[in-house]
């Protein structure tokens, strides 16, 4: 039932905020909704007497069902998610938005797409939740950030369809596979596929996971993307819907396709590396806050995906605790982007400098966010690198000693923002700036705690990652 | 037969309806009236309640699928004259008449969907054919829809005739009419006379002409651009449909025999048409015409089919012609009141008409076959039937196909962003709350076959 009550809370919140009438309403009935989900999540891990899982008939015709299941690495993204909302509603308080009703609505039902997307245990309910991720995004990118939106959205939207549909073809042709023609998640796994057919079929599903991810070189939607829509709606985009392809790697390609995945494992491998140290080079360059963190997402996801491909145990589940701490890093550090350009009206390193005289708060809070970036010790970050780091290592010394290029490149690109943006003299456009207003400090705060607990003592998630890294490796 | 004998009979009943009156509506409210009796009796056939028997000499062999065909296209027929139907009688002054052809077009309609022998069909498709022509000049003064009658009325008969020299041939070849006896099997195909297969692919052709399939499809996006824009709609769904359904009527009984021979053609049909249905409609302006090609892209989806020949087939066929029907019954019955229908007439819908713009997003999702909505089943459907098939070729041409879905999506989405991100005013006439209300219903219909998918396939187990 957890699971139904995940997807349905935001679900039935985001449609009643489309009917609720009245200024500041639908923003106190967003941030209630997914506090709600919230603590529904957090009933799940706690292991409450409320069953996790449900299982009903959806399409008999087609021997579809609605049945989820959720493993410790659902628990861990949809409390990810659960998470992530709330301090987005709070953090974004402040902000304005022409439409309120619709830009909460759009938020809580992408929040249901994503909840789906975490628990579903039937292809094509994953399928629908995938798609259905995509489409309140897709006009809540379009409707709301700067001015190339429309064009830039609409470049995210192709791309990533283009990917879903090759992966229904996959889908379609597993389905035709199974016994009984079925697209349930173990009978999936059941499957004896012959290396030719897990080649093809392999590049299908992996594809529309690489783009979400997004590595190299699918990538060239990404920092368009982030820089030009509102910065809330960016925080779901790099915070918790890019999980989406980890996830989906890591649940529907790799015990499915096991043979493929060590044979491809050496390209994709090379493709994650290349996408490591091209972005974490560009991002050096970068002048623009948010696509210096866009490139620096870009970095972590692609260490991501090479460690799942690493197939240890480590490597595993460094990927899955990384996954949770990456969403939190990156939701801190767009929360301080947004901050910033709320202030200032700019995100551009040249034109900003001296924040930290203004606003000390605000600088105190980012330096952590900051050094969880470059994952440093006692972070949350340093324990998922660490453990990705020795698991890529076994696998491969010279792959791994090449991505290890991109932690100091982290340290360079970082830390420079950080000296640019709130050290050295105030700049005309920093002249005035106070500090940052109590419900972003909140956030930040929450964040923090979060960010150095998790790096003293990381056990609780690791722990949740057991079952799922025991399921994968033992297969 | 209920569907044949009574939908010819109240076509020639409803003539009567403008000399005993005068008002427009009270014509079409009988015409209403009439399709929802037209429907209810198809009904009692398909459930054997009860049906009016002729003996036809086994020229028609009735089945549940024909039956839930005819089902598909009087019902949606019944939602596109509710919601247009104000704007077919404003056309001209022959409210009458324009309904009463559009039963004549659902007579031909259900000999098409059971027809057992080439004469049938042939009667079939110039029964279906024939009010169209004169539907796509109704609108009289203007100089478009006459050109497009013309070109229609000339590619149609020129078509026909292709048809009927490719009957006479096989005709000649087998010395009957019959299908089962006309469609050579296995082992006879290698052997057939060259003559047989040249009627084979006459007919073949003929009917790509019908359902707008490259390379016979020129004569689709001036026809469909020129004639009143509710009747571009009927032609481009229900009658669209009905084709594809005598096409499969035909070549469905020696499938397996044939395969082997039409895959090729159809493999080079398929992608032909797609290729020139999405990439010509990327660079339209007008979103008339720019619905026209992308007519052409779903007929090239629709093919998938043909190409599979299996129940998932059939069964996809009927679910493809509801979802596709619904949606482009929906745009087209906003586009039809709309000042202007360029791309830039659209700027701003979202903010003049919020309920408008609504109904026209979900069906334009669900042409481009996103989940949620009907149309993505649709798709589903198609994509499955081909892969089931078990080929390489079979994957190949799926992978073709949905990466042009991915082109058509740029399509409609184009017009999305003009409805909601764009600032404009635009201008719709003769909004009134019921227009809405119907309109609704039809978004609502089309997001719950998208949901519960079973509730309209449940009916199709023949």
């Amino acid at each position: 039932m957890i699971s139904v009550l995940l997807i349905l809370i935001p679900l039935i919140a985001g449609i009643a905020s489309f009917l609720i009438k009245g200024n500041n309403l639908h923003k106190q009935w967003a941030v209630l909704a997914s506090l709600a989900a919230l603590v529904v999540s957090l009933l799940g891990i706690c292991g409450s007497s409320i069953s996790l899982n449900y299982d009903a008939n959806w399409i008999p015709t087609f021997g579809s069902r609605f049945s989820t299941k959720i493993d410790g690495m659902s628990q861990i993204l949809c409390l990810l998610t659960a998470i992530s909302y709330p301090l987005i509603f709070i953090s974004t308080y402040k902000n304005e938005y022409k439409n309120a009703r619709s830009f909460y609505g759009l938020m809580l039902l992408s929040q249901a797409g994503l909840m789906g997307v975490f628990v579903a245990s039937d292809a094509l309910l994953f399928y629908f939740f995938w798609e259905l991720t995509l489409i309140p995004l897709y006009f809540l990118c379009s409707k709301y950030g700067g001015d190339r939106r429309i064009a830039v959205t609409f470049k995210f939207f192709v791309y990533t369809f283009v990917g879903s549909l090759l992966m229904l073809i996959g889908i379609v042709y597993l389905y035709y596979k199974t016994p009984h023609h079925s697209f349930a998640l173990a009978d999936f796994y059941a499957l004896k596929l012959s290396i030719k057919e897990q080649g093809f079929i392999f590049w299908l599903f992996f594809i529309a996971f690489a783009i979400k991810m997004p590595i190299f070189p699918f990538h060239t939607w990404q920092p368009e993307a982030y820089e030009e829509t509102s910065t809330a709606v960016t925080m779901v985009l790099s915070a918790v819907l890019v999980k989406m392809g980890l996830f989906a790697v890591i649940r529907w390609v790799v015990p499915i396709f096991p043979d493929a995945v060590t044979h491809n494992a050496p390209i994709i491998i090379t493709l994650c590396v290349i996408s490591m140290l091209y972005a974490s080079l560009l991002a050096v360059k970068q002048d623009n806050f948010k696509r210096m963190i866009a490139y620096s997402s870009i970095v972590h996801m692609a260490l991501m995906c090479a460690s799942i491909f690493a197939m240890n145990n480590i490597a595993l589940k460094g990927v899955m605790i990384q996954m949770f701490n990456h969403g939190i890093n990156m939701l801190g550090l767009w929360i301080v982007a947004d901050a910033i350009e709320q202030k200032t009206g700019t995100i551009k390193f040249s034109e900003l400098g001296g924040l930290a005289q203004k606003a000390p708060a605000l600088a105190i809070l980012f330096f952590i966010m900051a050094l969880a970036n470059v994952a440093l010790p006692l972070t949350n970050a340093f324990v998922g690198e660490f453990l990705m780091f020795s698991g890529l290592f076994q696998y491969n010394v010279y792959a791994s000693s090449l991505a290890l290029l991109s932690i100091i490149l982290a340290a360079v690109y970082t830390l420079n923002m950080m000296q640019k943006v709130f050290y050295g003299n105030t700049l005309p456009a920093t002249e005035n700036t106070t500090e940052v207003k109590r419900n972003v400090q909140f956030s930040l705060a929450v964040l923090s705690i979060i960010i150095i607990v998790l790096g003293v003592y990381p056990s609780p998630l690791i722990n949740l990652t057991k079952d799922t890294v025991l399921f994968i490796i033992g297969k | 037969m209920n569907a044949i004998i009574i939908s010819a009979l109240m076509g020639v009943l409803l003539m009567f309806t403008s000399i005993a009156t005068k008002n427009k509506q009270v014509i079409k409210n009988i015409a209403l009236v009439a399709l929802l009796f037209l429907l209810i009796c198809n009904i009692a056939d398909t459930y054997n309640w009860w049906s009016i028997k002729v003996d036809t000499k086994n020229m028609f062999v009735f089945t549940k699928f024909g039956y839930f065909f005819n089902s598909i296209a009087i019902a949606t027929t019944l939602i596109f004259v509710a919601l247009s139907g104000n704007d077919i009688i404003k056309i001209g002054n022959y409210a009458a008449e324009y309904l009463v052809l559009m039963f004549f077009v659902l007579c031909g309609i259900a000999i098409l969907s059971s027809f057992n022998n080439l004469l049938m069909m042939f009667l079939g498709i110039e029964i279906m054919s024939i009010p169209l022509y004169i539907l796509t000049g109704a609108d009289k003064k203007n100089l478009k829809s006459n050109e497009a009658a013309l070109k229609y009325f000339l590619m149609g008969s020129f078509s026909t005739g292709i048809l009927l020299m490719g009957i006479a041939l096989l005709y000649g070849t087998n010395g009957s009419f019959d299908i089962q006896q006309v469609m050579p099997s296995q082992e006879l195909i290698k052997h057939a006379p060259l003559l047989e297969v040249i009627g084979l692919v006459l007919i073949f052709s003929a009917m790509l002409f019908k359902i707008s399939a490259a390379p016979f499809h020129f004569w689709a996006p001036d026809v469909y651009d020129g004639s009143p824009s509710v009747f571009s709609s009927f032609m481009m769904t229900i009658v669209k449909a009905a084709g594809f359904i005598a096409l499969i009527n035909l070549f469905f009984y020696k499938a397996e025999s044939l395969a082997h021979l039409w895959r090729i053609l159809l493999f080079v049909v398929i992608i032909t048409t797609l290729v020139i249905g999405n990439i010509t409609a990327v660079f339209q302006q007008s979103v008339k015409r720019m619905m026209a090609y992308s007519s052409i892209a779903q007929a090239g989806f629709m093919l998938f089919a043909l190409y599979a020949t299996n129940d998932t087939a059939k069964e996809g066929i009927l679910f493809y012609a509801a979802a596709y029907s619904l949606a482009t019954i929906g745009i087209f019955a906003v586009l039809a009141r709309m000042d202007d229908y360029t791309l830039e007439g659209y700027n701003g819908l979202a903010k003049t008409q919020p309920m408008l713009a609504f109904v026209n997003a979900v069906c334009l999702l669900s042409l481009a076959g996103i989940p949620l909505t009907a149309g993505f089943f649709a798709k589903y459907y198609m994509l499955a039937a081909v892969i089931k098939t078990g080929s390489t070729v079979g994957i190949v041409l799926t992978i073709i196909g949905v990466l042009f879905a991915a082109v058509s999506a740029y399509y409609y989405f184009r017009v999305i962003q003009a409805m909601y991100f764009k600032e404009g005013n635009s201008k719709v006439d003769n909004v009134t709350p019921s227009f809405k209300y119907a309109l609704l219903v039809l978004a609502v219909l089309v997001i719950f076959f998208g949901i519960t998918p079973d509730t309209l396939i449940s009916w199709f187990y023949f």
